[in-house]
This record gives C-alpha cells, structure tokens and sequence, in this order.
C-alpha cells in the first residue's frame, strides 16, 4: 500500500516534471518521434520482406525428372538417396509416377486432356517426377547439382537462380532495416540521457533537499525514470497515427501487392496493431532505459 | 550506552585538507550541546559525519546505537529520518507552501494523507506558525522560514536534531526566538539537540555544554561553557 502510494507519486511527479519543463522534453519528444516513425518504417519493411520471402520459398521446389528406363527399384534407390542429401526436407519429398502426372495435367486444362487422352503406357512422353522442398533456400543451386549427380536421373530444374538471388537480396534489406533500427534506437537513448540529465541538473537543490530530509533513493529516481517513459509513450503518438494511416493507405493503392504480384504485402488489420503496439513498447522501454542510466550517472545516490 | 558516540574518528579530504584528527566524543541522550570554534577547525565536517553526508576517513561515529560509518549510501535514508537537520539557508522549496515544505519528509516516506495532517499542524505549531499554513517560503520572513525548517526537521520527532549554525543569517533579536523554540523542544520532547554556532551571545546567554575544536582536535568541553575571552571566532 504504501509502495503504491510512493509509486502513485512518483508517477504524478514524472507527468507534472515533463509539461514543467517542456521546451526541453520537447526536444526529446521530436527526437523520439523521428526516431520511431523511422523504426516503424523499417519495422513495416522487414516484416514484410520476412513475410513474403517464406512465402516465396515455400513455393520454391526443385523438381527431379527420372529417366524412362528406371525400374521401380531404381526409383526407391533415388528416393533413398535424396534422403540422404542434407539440404532437402525429409517430409517433403513427393513422388508422382508419370501417370499421375498425366491425370493432373489433365485435369488442369481441357487441351491438354484432349491431347494426353490418347497417350497409354510407354506411349506417354511425360516422366517420373520427385518434387522436392529445400530448408536452406541460398543453397538450392548446390543442392540440385548434387541431385543431378544420383543415377538414373535425366534433369534437375529449380527456379533458376532469379528468385534465390531476389531472395538473398531481399533477406540483405531486411538485415540492414534490423541494423538501422538498433542504430536509431541507441542514438534515442543518448538522447533521452541528455533531456533527462538536464532535468536532474536543473533540480539539484530539489534533489539534495529531498536526500537530506530522508527521501529513499526509489522516491528519488522513480518521477525521472516515469518522465523518461512518458517522454518515450508522447513521442510514439505520431509514429503510431503513421503507421496505421499509411500502411492502410499504401495497402489499399496498392491493392495488397507491390511491383509484382509475388510481392505481397501482409494484410494490415492485425498487423498494424501489432506494429503500433511495439513502436509504442519500444518507446516506452527506450525512455525507461535512456532515463534509468542518466539517473544512475548524475544522481549520485 | 551513550546516545552518540564518536571514537577516534579522523577525517581527511581527498585534496590534503585534515578536518578532525582523532577525535573522541560522547553524547547522551537529550543534552543540547553547541559546538564552536574558528572557521575551519572541523566543525561542519563533525556534523555532516553525524548525518552521513561526510564519511569518517578513520573511526567510529555511532548515532542511536547505528555506526554511521559504516552505512552504505543506499541507507543513509534510514538514518536521515531519524533525525532532524536544520539549515544555516533553511533549503527549503520554493515552490512548496509551508504545509507542503513541512509535509516533504513525509510525503516521500508513502504516508498516507489523514497520517501526514496532524503531525505537520503538530510541528508548525511547535514553532508557532500554523497561521502561516499557506503561504511560500519567499513571503515569510528570514526567521519564519527558519522556524519552517525547524518544523520541517521535527515532523519525524526524531531522538536528534542537528542545526548547523541555524542563526547565522539571522538579526540577534530573530536568533533569541529561534533559540527558544530550540530550547523548548529541547527541553519539552527531550530531543537532543547538537547546534553549531559562531554567535558568541547565544552560547553565553543558554550555558549549555559547549565543546570547542581547533584543527580538527577537541579543545575544551565543559557544562556550562562560555565563549572565552582569548578565543577568537
């Protein structure tokens, strides 16, 4: 109860201490903002980037074509053999004997029904297939080499190297947007150390009265530590209307896809929620953390 | 068991300068004690010792039993509200009325509201000012402000109360009713009281006991003391 009350306080205290001096929480309220929509920004473009690169590798397979003349027991052996490779998913590999294909392309269009339908037995030109997934999409290249090398195998055929360059490139914007997010909020803390440094000096007297009376050193900290968080929760009040408004925005002109129709954008309802709830939490620790350190290093309790 | 206790306590600053060199001293309960000598002899620094603001560089310094010494920074608060600290500047907040001035221990102790009320109106009428509740400390005279610092130091009804040079800034007439509030609370709520003064007229009118330094060590102490006529302030 009692902690409750100092706590209640302190909050008070921290709201009251940053419209006191807000000419200078101004400053680090600007700041945070700028910070953050950039955060947002490169949150929204990672995410996405994250999104539809896995969505593009999930389609990705490599396709092995089986020589005509292969037994079945040949075709085991294969079966045995990419089990055997390290780069291919175990619980992806799905055979389909020549037949079948024939069936499934049938069904697909009526031409190729009209076509196929008089194609029986050894007639048929089509082969055996393996359909294959890899776990590691940037080695899909060595993989199918290594493929092509099992016996009885006539062709191996990937997306031939366009799409794991696109999305190699692609994994190397979302690790420099991680990057710049980082950088951006260390260069925030700094400068939320300095607004809040400021304060403290600016209420030195404050403070060493405080000490002499008997207040403990939580009373003492906790209003800048809350003015610190509350500098991070005003600032992250524009990002937040950014990033739901635009997103939603760039969404519907967009009409959910960018450029491509591969590149697809993730639907914005929940997802600017949560984008917005972690702008606003990242905000909020960034303040908590920028004003904890400058407490530890300027009050020296 | 003696109330404080000082045993052989040296202090020296990090810049050379020696305040108390092996000083011993010993102070019950409820006394009222002044403590003069030059400027520099070490006689704010033996004060700031008692309410940990300076650290011993050597010895002992137990105040209500607690070896002061010792204290970590994280709990000087503990000590702090167990004794009341009255200023030669008052410190008191300026933008804080009296009540709040007077109320500050207290609040940042987490008490609640109907706990804080009696014990401010208790205190400011010890030093006389309840009529003044609501004023700012920059609308009260020099003396009132003082006597908001000394309430401000008994809401805890502490065992000990510390006034270094609390007429200092003060007209002769103003520090003779600062002493009798002192003396009254000395002398009504049994709180000891050690005052560091260089107000030769104070210390000859109260006859209290009278300890005397000069660099750093204890010259005289006597009951009943007075300023000497050699010793220059």
């Amino acid at each position: 109860m009692k902690a409750f009350r100092i706590l209640t306080r302190s909050i008070s205290d921290g709201f009251k201490s940053v419209f006191r001096n807000f000419s200078l929480s101004l400053a680090s309220i600007l700041c945070t903002t700028i910070t953050l929509i950039l955060v947002s920004v490169a949150l929204v473009i990672s995410v996405n980037i994250e999104n539809f690169t896995k969505e593009i590798e999930e389609d990705l397979s490599i396709v092995v074509f089986v020589e005509n003349s292969a037994t079945p027991d040949d075709i085991e052996q294969i079966r045995s053999q990419l089990l055997s490779i390290d780069n291919i998913n175990s619980e992806e590999i799905f055979y389909q004997s020549k037949d079948e294909v024939k069936t499934e392309m049938q069904s697909e269009s009526e031409v190729f029904d009209a076509v196929m339908s008089q194609w029986e037995g050894d007639d048929n030109p089509l082969k055996d297939t393996f359909q294959i997934k890899v776990i590691d999409i940037e080695q899909i290249g060595e993989t199918a080499e290594e493929i092509s090398k099992i016996d009885h195998i006539s062709s191996v055929n990937y997306g031939e190297g366009m799409v794991e360059k696109m999305v190699n490139a692609f994994k190397w914007i979302e690790r420099i947007a991680y990057g710049a997010v980082l950088a951006l909020v260390i260069v925030t803390v700094f400068l939320i150390i300095n607004t809040i440094k400021l304060t403290i000096f600016s209420r030195q007297r404050e403070i060493g009265i405080m000490r002499l009376v008997g207040a403990s050193n939580f009373v003492i900290k906790n209003p800048f530590i809350v003015e610190g968080m509350v500098i991070g929760l005003i600032g992250s009040i524009i990002p937040v209307c950014c990033v739901i408004l635009g997103y939603t925005a760039l969404y519907d002109y967009s009409s959910g896809h960018i450029f491509t129709p591969l590149i697809k954008l993730i639907s914005p309802m929940p997802f600017i929620y949560f984008v917005a709830l972690v702008v606003v939490i990242i905000g909020i620790i960034v303040g908590m953390i920028g004003s904890a350190s400058a407490t530890r290093k300027y009050l020296k309790v | 068991m003696k109330f404080i206790k000082i045993e052989d306590c040296y202090k020296v600053y990090k810049n050379g300068v020696t305040a108390t060199a092996g000083l011993n001293l010993e102070i019950d309960k409820g006394e009222f004690v002044f403590i003069i000598g030059s400027t520099g002899c070490g006689k704010s620094t033996l004060i700031k010792m008692l309410y940990r603001e300076e650290k011993p560089t050597k010895g002992k310094i137990i105040v209500g039993g607690v070896n002061v010494a010792k204290l970590r920074n994280s709990k000087v608060y503990k000590l702090r509200r167990k004794l009341g600290i009255v200023f030669q500047d008052f410190k008191l907040l300026p933008k804080l009325s009296v009540y709040e001035n007077v109320a500050f221990p207290l609040t940042s102790m987490g008490l609640k509201k109907s706990q804080i009320r009696p014990r401010v109106i208790k205190a400011l009428e010890l030093v006389g000012l309840k009529n003044k509740i609501r004023s700012y400390p920059n609308e009260l005279s020099a003396g009132m402000q003082q006597r908001v610092c000394i309430a401000r130091a008994m809401v805890n009804e502490p065992k000990l109360l510390i006034c270094d040079e609390p007429t200092g800034n003060l007209d002769p007439e103003t520090s003779k009713e600062i002493m009798e509030v002192l003396d009254a609370i000395n002398k009504d709520l049994g709180t000891t009281i050690v005052m560091v003064t260089h107000d030769k007229d104070i210390v000859n009118r109260m006859k209290k006991r009278v300890i005397l330094l000069d660099n750093g060590v204890l010259v005289s102490d006597e009951l009943k003391g007075k300023y000497k006529a050699h010793e220059s302030i």
